[in-house]
């Protein structure tokens, strides 16, 4: 028998070192030390309840246990075989008890749709893809036919996973219906969001999920020749790629006349070299045409003419993934999943101030809330939660009062941020957020093709104003223009790219703007992370003038006699913090 | 190889593929044989489970223990890389996290042999397609 | 046609379906500004990345705002130029754009023909926000013998690329660098004089700035002036007197040759020349070459080069040098006539006039910058003095007309001088596209035949068609005669003479669209066909009006042969008037 103990960091701080030490105490008193045995384990993800005991084999869920529970559950569980009622968990619906995890509505807050296989398969062995149904669906596909493929496609509502949201479906209906000798399908896999990394994960870890969609997708426009765009940053995806469309070629699954249907399909892998830019589809174009990887104009559309002209078809890594279940399922099972207008699940990056830092998939509709607090296990170090920016670099800041909006694309661009690709980081109390746009700002401006006037030299102008503000320069004056200057970027912009890169500086301006004012007026930084705004002050009360920190002192900017209250000369300060260090008594401080 | 030649083909052999993982898993003698997948993707084998898989590997082989040691994509579980998953015979599969050679070493001798769980588990939190 | 019915400021407008909206407001006689946009007319040929974002428009249901010049019209499209937000952008636009420029306008060579000054001037700019703390982009200034680079001034417009590329082949220049240092530059930002540039100086005559301009000869060209010890000469090339006018605002196709004459004397040059003196020698080297060449091959030498390409255009000879090197015999070995009269003007005139060469100062007046390339050549030195000392251009002369208080539209008409300012019809259409292969042929088909031409316009061999070619009857003989005008075109036709696809006897090719009259040294056009062909026809009206129209028949060309050449192609005709040419490599292979 097994008592599971959760060590998750929320658990860890409301005492569940002190469970399992009671626990074990409880057990040696009843002489059972040697038959169960008590483990502590990582978050159980149900923070908001914790701390959690589980015990196995049972599957006995407890929720918030507190030492002097051991003593009952070691008495009843253990001893007496009889479960304590009050310490499980109630539904809050029909407000009984469960005690097994596995019928908890929390539980099923993820569902792996397009991370199905990851994790489970070895990606280097096709025949563990096809003992998952791999490959099925393209068979069934055939036996469809590519207009009832579509059709199902766009009953399903699956929409772009790459961040533009666009119903795929109708995206391969129009590429069906261009006529030319050549069509392309193509992979979008650079994958270009700081710290997003869903795509690389699904292509090392389910590849042929990927192969089997584009060949559906190529069966279903007529084309046939698929292309992976795939950063050249992403060593193992490439490996395993390549190994899964050897392996596809050598079981038939790809090449010429596949499963008997007389269909021809192959596919090549396209390096990138890591232009964030070149995620716009338009540009990933012109960057496997040998051309400067920049967007142009749309339309024309790909879909009217792509890659060297000719019709094509773009989508992301995670969209082609989800298409293989959802020929085998069905679109309705799909269409049952997620919310009103965003079907399905999305997989997203947790990244940040967050205790379970990974990889997620929930279905559209989830809440902030739910995927911060529950999934991700809170806030690291009992931190106050601050904001959570989704959608990578251009994603907005969103706040507290956005945490129970349901997660879709349209709720997200209602709320000024967006779902981007699926990056999301959450902050907390010491993060300033003015630093933060600065943050993404400067990636934006580094990452700009530099084509369109507004984008190229617009951001640069944008971080040179929140450079001023985090030290202390800005006026006013500059927060006005800040966001005239974001409205014309993002109205102006030639691309995706442009047209998103302000949001991180218009959301922490719309939900931030006092810690904007703070810099601006009062010169300082409610977080205290901009350095220049920070002062070094000796309490003149504390002080008893012991010269140690002048002593120190590396730029002689202390000053006073001895047995006398020290001062700092902040025009001679550098802020290195020797100081605060020397000094026994607390009595210099950072404000 | 032979190539697949029609769907009929691919259902026949997923069967057959299926069956080989059942037998593989329930097989004639089900105490005898475990299951092990290293979560190797990038983020994986940044943290270190390349040598973890190599250790479970070569131990395994050296203590005579019967297993099967399979590499597979990300868990999920980021933060608490390299990650493996267990799957003692007849039992359900158990992930932990934060495998290094000494933990490895204390899940062969614990778990795996004795069936005893080790510190670090890492509770599934998600539901599959295949439960749907 | 398919036509579309839109509403553009409350007005409704019906055009062809791929209509842009920019095109659209045209008719309606809405002048939405536009800065990166070019329009090359009947080339066919449009500049519109997109990139300056000055024309964006609201259109009603748009997310965001559309760049006219790009975007095509739909059928019931509400389409708004000058709301709030609209001229809100655009000032915005115009603001960054202006940020990131230098405000030098005082000194630069563009200053009062900049369409960014014209545009500031139109959007009201008034202060630039901001510009004080503003980072400016810098890049090095590369000099080259025609062309200055002065890429702080670039607005990134691309229009100098689509010349380049598009329209000439050439390939020297493309965006490099992302973001606030992208820049247009040959690769890996070498100088211009390392790239396959080959100086026709389209970019120039495109670029809306200052940041593509020619090297300015005309302080040398004062200080010769001014030096009592050197004789100054100066020659004009045909294309000048159909241009020059337009610098002093008289209307497209001015023939100014009289007061251009009449305003060089002003200047103080010592003689007032004539290359067209110096094409009709070239019509007797290389018609003597063609048909020698002609006669070799119709008595089955095998070893004979046919086509004979032309030769007069430097910026041809720099393209084929570095293009096709593979076949650097088959041009015709006649030097230009612009060095063809340096070479006389510096021995035979000299001898004359009894004048040291080293004390004669050749100048020419050039449509042209490759020109001032040509002049440098090693190969058109003796003991490093150069047979042409400065090369100026049509807008260099206009400068140095005004600089010397001349009322160029009040002056009377003047003639040239002797001997080497008489010329014929012949000469004069040199500087048109055809006009070269139609002197030719007058002299040619009366030397050959013996008989007189029956008439002397060959109006098959003109026009502005990027390739023609026509067949001239020479008694009998039918002369297969090719014409490119544009190095893309120029490419094209001799790629199919060397795959054999294309047989001719003569080609003639100028570099530049519309030949010299569209040279990059001509007052700017901006790609406005109609002026091109303005000045064509003033080309050819001049040559209707001589007395005497082929090369031939000048008195004195027969003179010069008769005092000091001998005969066409003599051996002194050849140490004189002819040259050779350079494997120059293709250099925009780097790997």
């Amino acid at each position: 028998m097994h008592m599971l103990v959760c060590g998750g960091t929320g658990c860890r701080a409301s005492a569940s070192d002190a469970i399992v030490e009671t626990l074990n105490s409880e057990l040696a008193a009843k002489g059972m030390e040697n038959e169960v045995q008590v483990i502590m384990t990582g978050c159980f993800g149900f923070c908001e309840k914790g701390p959690i005991v589980k015990i196995l084999p049972d599957n006995t869920f407890y929720t918030q246990v507190t030492p002097a529970d051991s003593a009952e559950i070691v008495a009843e569980h253990i001893v007496k075989g009889r479960k304590v009622n009050r310490l499980l968990y109630t539904d809050p619906e029909n407000k009984e008890h469960i005690s097994d995890s596995k019928h908890m509505g929390f539980y099923k807050k993820q569902l792996r749709i397009a991370l199905r296989n990851c994790g489970v398969i070895n990606p280097e062995n096709v025949e563990e893809y096809i003992a998952r149904d791999g490959y099925q669906a393209i068979g069934k596909v055939f036996e469809m036919g590519a207009q009832a493929t579509i059709e199902q496609m766009k009953k399903s509502g699956l929409r772009g996973r790459g961040g533009g949201g666009f119903p795929t479906g109708l995206k391969w209906e129009i590429a069906s219906k261009n006529h030319a000798d050549q069509k392309y399908v193509v992979c979008n896999a650079d994958e270009g969001d700081p710290g997003a990394f869903m795509d690389r994960s699904i292509l090392e870890g389910d590849p042929h999920s990927v192969i089997e969609a584009m060949t559906i997708n190529g069966f279903c426009i007529g084309a046939t020749k698929g292309l992976v765009y795939i950063r050249a940053e992403y060593p193992l995806a490439i490996k395993r790629l390549q190994i899964a469309i050897d392996q596809a070629r050598e079981y038939g699954l790809l090449g010429k006349d596949i499963l008997g249907s007389g269909f021809d399909f192959d596919i090549e892998l396209r390096y990138g070299a890591g232009a964030f830019v070149c995620g716009e589809e338009t540009a990933l174009i012109h960057s496997m045409e040998g051309e400067r990887g920049e967007p142009t104009v749309k339309p024309p559309f790909p879909a009217e003419s792509g890659y060297l002209g000719k019709p094509t078809n773009v989508n992301n890594v995670e969209t082609f993934a989800n298409i293989p279940v959802i020929i085998l399922k069905g679109a309705e099972w799909f269409s049952a999943i997620g919310s009103e207008k965003s079907k399905g699940t999305k997989v997203f990056a947790l990244a940040g101030k967050i205790n379970n830092v990974g990889l997620i998939e929930v279905p559209m509709g989830t809440t902030l809330r739910e995927v911060i607090y529950e999934i991700g296990g809170g806030i690291k170090n009992g931190k106050k939660f601050k904001a959570v920016q989704t959608g990578g670099p251009s994603g907005g800041c969103l706040t507290e009062k956005h945490l129970d909006t349901p997660i879709d694309y349209d709720n997200l661009l209602a709320v000024g941020s967006m779902m981007g690709s699926g990056g999301m980081i959450v902050m907390d109390e010491d993060d300033c957020m003015v630093s933060v746009a600065k943050f993404y700002l400067e990636f934006t401006v580094e990452e700009s093709c530099g084509k369109c006037s507004p984008c190229r030299i617009g951001n640069k102008r944008l971080h040179e104003l929140l450079e001023r503000i985090t030290k202390g320069e800005g006026t006013m004056e500059d927060l006005d223009r800040l966001r005239n200057l974001s409205h014309v970027i993002k109205d102006s912009s030639l691309c995706g790219l442009g047209q998103t890169s302000p949001n991180p500086v218009l959301s922490t301006l719309d939900n931030f703007y006092d810690e904007y004012v703070a810099h601006v007026t009062e010169r300082k930084c409610p977080a205290g992370q901009c350095k220049s705004l920070m002062q070094y002050v000796i309490d003149q009360e504390a002080c008893v003038g012991c010269t140690a920190c002048a002593r120190n002192c590396p730029v002689n900017a202390i000053a006073g006699d001895r047995k006398k209250p020290h001062v700092i000369d902040t025009s001679i300060c550098i802020k290195c913090g020797a100081c605060i260090e020397k000094c026994k008594f607390n009595a210099i401080s950072i404000q | 190889m032979a190539k697949v030649k029609s769907l009929a083909d691919l259902k026949k052999m997923k069967e057959q593929l299926q069956s080989k993982v059942d037998l593989r898993e329930k097989g004639e003698d089900p105490e005898s044989r475990v299951q092990i997948k290293v979560a190797m993707a990038t983020c994986g084998i940044a943290s270190g489970a390349k040598t973890v898989m190599d250790y479970f590997l070569e131990e395994l082989d050296k203590r005579s223990i019967d297993a099967v040691i399979t590499q597979t994509g990300c868990m999920g579980y980021c933060y608490a890389e390299p990650t493996i998953e267990v799957k003692l015979p007849g039992q359900e599969p158990v992930v932990i996290g934060y495998v290094d050679v000494k933990k490895a070493d204390e899940i062969i001798e614990k778990y795996i042999k004795n069936g005893e769980l080790v510190d670090g588990i890492i509770p599934m939190n998600y539901n599959t397609i295949d439960n749907q | 046609m398919e036509t579309v019915k839109l509403t553009i400021d409350n007005r409704q407008v019906e055009v062809p379906s791929g209509t842009t909206i920019y095109k659209a407001a045209k008719l309606l006689g809405i002048d939405i500004p536009v800065l990166c946009y070019m329009d090359l007319g009947d080339m066919n040929i449009e500049n519109k990345p997109g990139g300056c974002r000055i024309c964006v428009v609201e259109v009603e249901g748009r997310r965001n705002l559309a760049p006219s010049c790009s975007t095509n019209c739909a059928e019931g499209m509400v389409v708004k130029t000058h709301t709030m937000r609209v001229i809100n952008a655009r000032r915005t636009i115009m603001e960054l754009i202006l940020s990131d420029h230098p405000k030098d306008c005082l000194t630069c060579a563009k200053s009062g023909n900049c369409e960014l000054q014209d545009m500031a001037v139109k959007l009201g700019v008034r202060n630039i926000p901001g510009q004080e703390y503003a980072e400016m982009s810098t890049y090095k200034t590369d000099f080259s013998p025609s062309i200055i680079r002065e890429m702080d001034k670039c607005i990134m417009c691309r229009r100098c690329e689509t010349m380049c590329n598009t329209v000439q082949t050439v390939g020297a220049l493309s965006a490099v660098n992302r973001g606030f240092t992208a820049v247009v530059a040959p690769a890996f930002e070498q100088d211009l004089e390392k790239s396959p540039c080959t100086y026709c100086g389209q970019c120039v005559a495109v670029c809306p700035t200052g940041a593509l301009t020619e090297v300015d000869s005309t302080p040398k060209v004062i200080r010769a002036l001014a030096d009592p010890t050197k004789t100054v000469i100066v020659q004009t090339a045909p294309a000048i007197r159909a241009a020059l006018g337009e610098e002093f605002g008289m209307a497209p196709g001015t023939l100014v040759t009289g007061k251009m004459v009449a305003a060089l004397r002003q200047i103080g040059f010592d003689h007032v020349f004539d290359t067209d003196f110096a094409a009709d020698l070239t019509i007797m080297e290389e018609g003597t070459e063609l048909l020698d060449r002609l006669t070799r091959h119709l008595n089955g030498d095998k070893k004979v080069k046919l086509p004979i390409l032309t030769s007069c255009c430097p910026g041809w000879v720099n393209f084929f040098e570095h293009n096709f090197n593979d076949m650097l015999d088959v041009p015709s070995s006649a030097k230009s006539p612009q060095q063809m009269f340096g070479a006389i003007a510096k021995t035979y005139f000299a001898d004359k006039m009894s004048v040291k060469r080293e004390d004669l100062v050749v100048v020419s007046v050039m449509p042209c910058l490759a020109k001032k390339y040509e002049a440098q050549r090693d190969e058109f030195k003796v003991n490093g003095n150069p047979d042409v000392d400065f090369s100026i251009s049509t807008r260099e002369l206009a400068h140095l007309i005004k600089e010397f208080n001349i009322n160029f539209a009040d002056l009377a008409d003047e003639d040239f001088d002797r001997p080497l300012g008489e010329s014929t019809g012949a000469a004069v259409i040199f500087g048109a596209t055809g006009g070269v292969i139609e002197a030719a042929v007058r002299t040619a088909y009366e030397v050959h035949t013996g008989k007189k031409l029956p008439k002397m316009d060959f109006n098959e061999l003109r026009g502005m068609e990027g390739i023609r070619s026509a067949t001239i009857d020479f008694d009998g003989l039918p002369i297969s005669i090719g014409i490119a005008h544009g190095l893309g075109n120029a490419r094209k036709l001799l790629e199919d003479v060397r795959s054999g696809k294309a047989n001719y006897h003569a080609i003639e090719v100028m570099a530049c669209p519309g030949g010299c009259i569209g040279g990059g040294g001509q007052p700017l056009h901006h790609g406005d066909s109609s002026i091109l062909k303005a000045r064509a026809a003033a080309i050819y009206r001049e040559d209707a009006e001589k007395p005497i129209r082929k090369s031939h028949e000048n008195p004195y060309i027969q003179k010069l042969y008769e005092e000091f050449l001998g005969k066409p192609m003599s051996e002194k005709a050849h140490h004189l008037l002819h040259t050779h040419y350079f494997d120059k490599g293709n250099k925009d292979v780097f790997i």
